[in-house]
């Protein structure tokens, strides 16, 4: 397996530039259904709760399943693709962390396109992940490295561009994706 | 009363089938794969308690035939919350089957934590379109063809005894060519 690419490497730019507040949910759902987005999977995450999953809930083109405990989302959205779907599971970073084994064997292990938007609740605005005081945002980034998982890092609006060419490259390819949510989307 | 045997269900249901998706998982897939070679068989297997999860993607994704699941008791605890997810989208072409032989036999025959658990009323509370209890093989052949027939979600738990144990190979059932013959396969209208 090709070693973990992160296609938004935390630079000082980039940390700088993390530093403004603003990122709008409405501009990460443009992105997502400008990359064929249908489906999303969701377990509430307070981070992304009031800036995507709300207006994501009462938008019509956005199928919504809400589940009860994350690695179920891995099994619908792999079944999903064998119709004309493009699932994507929004969680919070715990419930990545519940859910690596599913994530193991069904997007890594099984080769599959499954994209994970993952909101980093509580980090500090304009921190990168793995400078985090927090141990568990700390610790994504390097599991997703060693797992081989692609990954970019949306802090304001200035990175949603990142998310529409992510998610072609990932079903392109047909490997897994992890955008992390670092700013909290309004 | 004896138990059923697992096998044994699965020569009835082969009788069954045409061109439903099968998800089965760990020992339903070893004996239903050496039943029923064909490409419109599903494997969960890696991440122990999905193939519930798997077939209601499936169901979503081909409304237009039915997703027949063959999980283990073992299996559904370990993603018991699936019962709640299926009953709320609730997937008309979706059957589930549950064979309880009230142990983790594929992970060496160890009980699960609690034999007398309700799987059908655990199903119906979740909101399955109907759910229901079999202990012989006579009821189950009986009632088979409704249960292909009839809209769902649907949920019967089988009760069947421990073994005997086939052939274990999932590296074979785990390879990415099944899934492609799958791919192909729906793809051809089979």
């Amino acid at each position: 397996m090709s070693e973990a690419k992160p296609i938004t490497p935390g630079t000082e730019a980039n940390i700088v530039k993390a530093a403004q507040p603003a990122l709008h949910g409405r501009l990460i759902i443009d992105a997502i259904k400008s990359a064929g987005i249908n489906y999303i999977l969701s377990v509430p995450d307070l981070h992304t709760s009031q800036g995507l999953l709300k207006p994501i809930a009462g938008d019509a083109e956005l199928n919504l399943i809400r589940v009860c405990k994350e690695d179920e989302t891995l099994g619908i959205a792999a079944g999903l693709m064998y119709g004309p779907n493009r699932p994507l599971i929004l969680i919070q970073y715990t419930g990545f962390l519940y859910a690596l084994n599913s994530i193991r064997a069904v997007a890594v292990e099984h080769r599959q396109p499954i994209v994970l938007m993952i909101g980093l609740l509580s980090k500090e605005p304009g921190i990168a992940p793995q400078e985090s005081k927090k141990y568990g945002i700390r610790i994504v980034e390097p599991i997703l490295d060693v797992m081989g998982i692609e990954r970019c890092l949306i802090e304001t609006d200035d990175d949603v561009g990142l998310i529409t060419p992510a998610i072609d490259h990932a079903f392109a390819n047909s490997r897994p994706l992890a955008i992390l949510i670092g700013g909290k989307p309004a | 009363m004896s138990r059923m045997n697992r096998l044994a269900l699965l020569k009835i249901l082969k009788q069954h089938i045409s061109n439903e998706i099968v998800v089965s998982t760990y020992s339903t897939a070893t004996d239903w794969s050496s039943l029923s070679e064909r490409p419109l068989n599903y494997y969960s297997v890696g991440a122990m308690g999905l193939a519930s999860s798997h077939g209601l993607g499936l169901a979503l994704a081909r409304p237009e035939r039915k997703i027949i699941v063959l999980d283990g008791d073992g299996s559904l605890l370990m993603n018991l919350s699936t019962l709640v997810t299926i009953g709320k989208v609730a997937p008309r072409n979706f059957l589930h089957f549950v064979f309880k032989n009230e142990s983790y036999e594929a992970n060496g025959g160890h009980p699960i934590p609690n034999k007398d658990v309700d799987f059908e009323g655990l199903a119906r509370s979740a909101r399955y379109k109907q759910a229901e209890t079999i202990k012989d093989l006579d009821s189950f052949a009986a009632r088979l063809p409704l249960w292909m027939k009839q809209d769902g979600p649907s949920f019967v738990c089988l009760e069947i005894e421990q073994g005997p144990l086939g052939r274990r190979d999932y590296s074979d059932i785990y390879k990415a060519a099944r899934r492609d013959a799958l791919r192909q396969a729906l793809a051809s209208g089979a």
